[in-house]
């Protein structure tokens, strides 16, 4: 297993229908890093965080991710189809029908892997504790019996992810807000808040499909802030999503550059700002043309 | 009365004959037409006051909707969308006190009430426990069961079936027949829960009829239309025949004259305290992990998946549950009726308990024993005028839908104060 590295994307291609979304897109990212995918508008951002965390199957391409101490196949956990070797090694079927019968995105999460939503999707009419505490349901105590017979193992259970919970809304700065429906917070609440929820599942990496959108200045340098804490006190890798640059160079270890549905440029903030295949992509320049980013 | 500004006559009759006109429209067919063996008579005077009526209340509303009352009233109810409510943590419910005086009541009542209000209030039991059911996996899960009733045929019938071949009776059919609805919602669900919205209600729709369909034709088991009997419960082995075959029944053990109603009373009974059971368990389940996690799924499936919840489990675990109630519910009504038939457990079966759930309120479990009881209660008082019953329940559904959408009770969530934060 790879220390090193906790996500590898190799030659990653997603297409729908005849709209090559993605051609070729392949890149590391390191353990314990902060990373970022940039890119202009529709050049596929999203498309890679989905075929990352399994609601997009993959068109071809290896999507392998490292982590809880396992490797997992992102490709593999969705359900593959069938090949003709699966027929005549029973073990090699048998996996591939439970993947297939029970398989899904949801495995990714349990993998290691959490994200947020562009579109912000949180469980609107439901408190906002309790939109972590449902992001805590694979490490609560789920005996049907426990549950409704109220036993201590459920209680101190219950309690554990509660106070998880209010852990977590004390780093987003939520918990005067503890008790209010989700659907009624603010924009930047509702992002902060998605970002608590998606770390309540434990991940060891967080994808963040722009966090700093509709963000003010004072509230993106907030963000900045609560990215480097998941970074170096929880020792979570963070791979995001942002149109913001002077907050993208600010963070970044690592950036990642897409146009087009390929990779274009990769390297830490100074490479990227000087690049200038990256300059032309995002002024729409031509090569060769002095423009500064 | 000083005419405000605003008040304008010429709205409120164009109102007016609009509505009179569609009245016309709707009602002239129906009630007009009379039959009258093979011929029919025109019956013009009935359409004509029905079309006054709605003329005149027409005239009545437009203008009251225009003086200030009827403006703050109409401004109350669109800016008022009974959403959900969150309560303050430790918040004590008044239901502490209502709980216990309903359950005494509800005890006592078989006791003073006549045969008639028992049987009237057994079938209301009978749509309560529908109506939780149903309300675990339209109102929490939010999938949208058109095909209910044929879990509730399936507890009924397995009553019956389970007592005329395999000689089981109540108490052993009564946990079995609950656990082989949940089956046959398994069976059904695992195959199509990954679809939504109205895929799903077109499935279960068709699940529904095929279960009567089933039932109706499958001659040497079901014994089709004819119907089967079912069972009645017995009171520690004894029965509530009149004369019993095996052994000792009820009245000559107790030394009572036989009385018919003591059968009812039982059955009321041990329905009161099932139900009371399902009402502890439902309420345990919302506030657990499942019950967050069903809830959760009906707002949004996809971050669901992404928080590592399996969406096709967790909605078959509410689908299961959900069947598993009705299943309880069949058993009930086959041993009340004493008899089954597939004309039972029709589609407007489906429709009423889904009625049912959507005017209580989708989530909750007050307004559904509300509703349960508002809707076949309701029908039995409206008995007198038989002939309109279906009509004045149309009014009722398209009134509440429009004065309180959201359903009779609102949402309320549970508070949780605030804690130290750890993690460990
Ligand atoms: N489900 C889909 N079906 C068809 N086409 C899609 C789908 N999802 C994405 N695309 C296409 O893939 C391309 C990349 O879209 P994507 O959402 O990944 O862009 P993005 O880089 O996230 O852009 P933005 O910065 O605006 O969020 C677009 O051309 C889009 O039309
Ligand atoms: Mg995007």
């Amino acid at each position: 297993m790879s220390q090193e590295n906790i996500l590898k994307v190799e030659n990653l291609v997603m297409h729908f229908g005849g709209i090559k979304a993605l051609n070729d897109v392949t890149f590391d990212i390191k353990r314990g890093s902060v990373s970022a995918l940039i890119g202009p508008n529709g050049a596929g951002k999203t498309t890679v965080f989905n075929c990352l965390t399994g609601f997009y199957k993959a068109t071809g391409g290896n999507i392998m991710l490292s982590a809880n101490g396992k490797e997992t196949s992102v490709i593999k956990v969705l359900g593959e189809p069938f090949m003709m070797t699966d027929f005549i090694s029973p073990v090699a079927f048998i996996q591939r029908l439970k993947y297939k019968m029970f398989g899904g995105s949801h495995l990714v999460n349990r993998a290691g892997l959490s994200r947020t939503f562009q579109n912000i999707r949180l469980f609107k009419e439901m408190s906002v504790v309790e939109n972590l505490l449902v992001a805590q349901h694979m490490r609560v105590n789920r005996n049907l019996m426990g549950g409704i017979l109220n036993t201590k193992a459920y209680q101190l259970a219950e309690e554990e992810a509660l106070e998880r919970a209010f852990y977590w809304l004390g780093v987003v700065d939520l918990v005067d807000f503890a008790n209010r429906l989700a659907g009624e917070l603010s924009y930047g609440q509702q992002r902060r808040l998605e970002i608590a929820r998606a770390m309540c599942t434990n991940p060891e990496i967080v994808c963040l499909d722009e966090p700093a959108a509709g963000l003010n200045p004072s509230e993106t340098e907030a963000l900045t802030k609560m990215i480097r804490v998941l970074r170096d006190e929880h020792k979570t890798t963070v791979l995001l999503i942002e149109h913001d640059m002077g907050m993208v160079m600010d963070i970044s270890d690592y950036i990642v550059v897409l146009d087009h549905g390929e990779v274009i440029a990769d390297g830490g903030p100074d490479d990227i700002k000087s690049n200038p295949k990256v300059i032309a992509a995002y002024l729409g320049a031509e090569e060769g043309e002095e423009v500064t980013l | 009365m000083s005419q405000t500004a605003g008040m304008n006559y010429k709205q409120c009759f164009t109102d007016a004959v609009v509505a009179a006109l569609m009245a016309l429209v709707v009602f002239g067919p129906i009630m007009g037409v009379v039959l009258d063996g093979y011929k029919f008579d025109i019956d013009f005077q009935r359409v004509a006051v029905i079309v006054a009526l709605v003329f005149v209340g027409r005239l009545i509303m437009s203008y009251y909707f225009q003086t200030e009352k009827g403006k703050a009233m109409i401004f109350k109810y669109a800016s008022n969308h009974d959403g959900v409510t969150v309560n303050p943590p430790h918040f004590k419910s008044k239901m502490i006190w209502v709980i216990p005086l309903v359950m005494i009541i509800g005890f006592l009542i078989p006791f003073v009430a006549s045969k008639y209000i028992l049987t009237v209030l057994i079938l209301g039991l009978i749509y309560v426990l529908l109506g939780l059911g149903l309300n675990i996996v339209v109102g929490l899960a939010g999938l949208l069961d058109l095909g209910f009733v044929g879990f509730y045929a399936i507890g009924a019938y397995a009553l019956a079936l389970g007592y005329e071949n395999l000689g089981l009776g109540f108490w052993s059919m009564l946990p079995i027949a609950a656990i082989a609805a949940a089956f046959a919602g398994a069976i059904l669900g695992f195959p199509v829960l990954r679809m939504h919205g109205d895929y799903l209600a077109i499935v279960t729709l068709g699940f529904g009829e095929i279960i009567r369909l089933v039932l109706t034709n499958w001659v040497s088991l079901t014994h089709g239309p004819n119907g089967i009997s079912a069972p009645l419960p017995t009171f520690f082995g004894l029965e509530f025949k009149r004369r019993s075959a095996s052994g000792e029944t009820f009245h000559e053990f107790f030394n009572l004259p036989y009385d018919s109603g003591y059968k009812y009373m039982f059955v009321y009974l041990v329905l009161f305290i099932v139900v009371w059971a399902v009402l502890f368990i439902k309420h345990r389940l919302v506030k657990m992990p499942i019950g967050r996690a069903w809830e959760a799924l009906r707002e949004d499936e996809i971050a669901c998946r992404s928080l590592g919840l399996n969406h096709v489990l967790v909605k078959l675990s509410a689908f299961m549950l959900g069947a598993s109630t009705a299943g309880l519910a069949g058993v009930f009504f086959a041993t009340y009726q004493g008899f089954v038939s597939p004309s039972s457990f029709t589609f407007f079966e489906s429709a009423l308990i889904l009625a049912i759930v959507v005017l209580g309120g989708m989530g909750s479990t007050l307004g559904v024993v509300i509703a349960a009881f508002c809707l076949t209660v309701l029908p039995e008082m409206l008995r007198e005028v038989a002939e309109f019953r279906v009509l004045i329940f149309g009014i009722l559904m398209v009134v509440m839908m429009i004065w309180k959408p959201r359903g009779l009770v609102r949402v309320t969530r549970n508070g949780f104060a605030a804690r130290e934060g750890a993690v460990k």
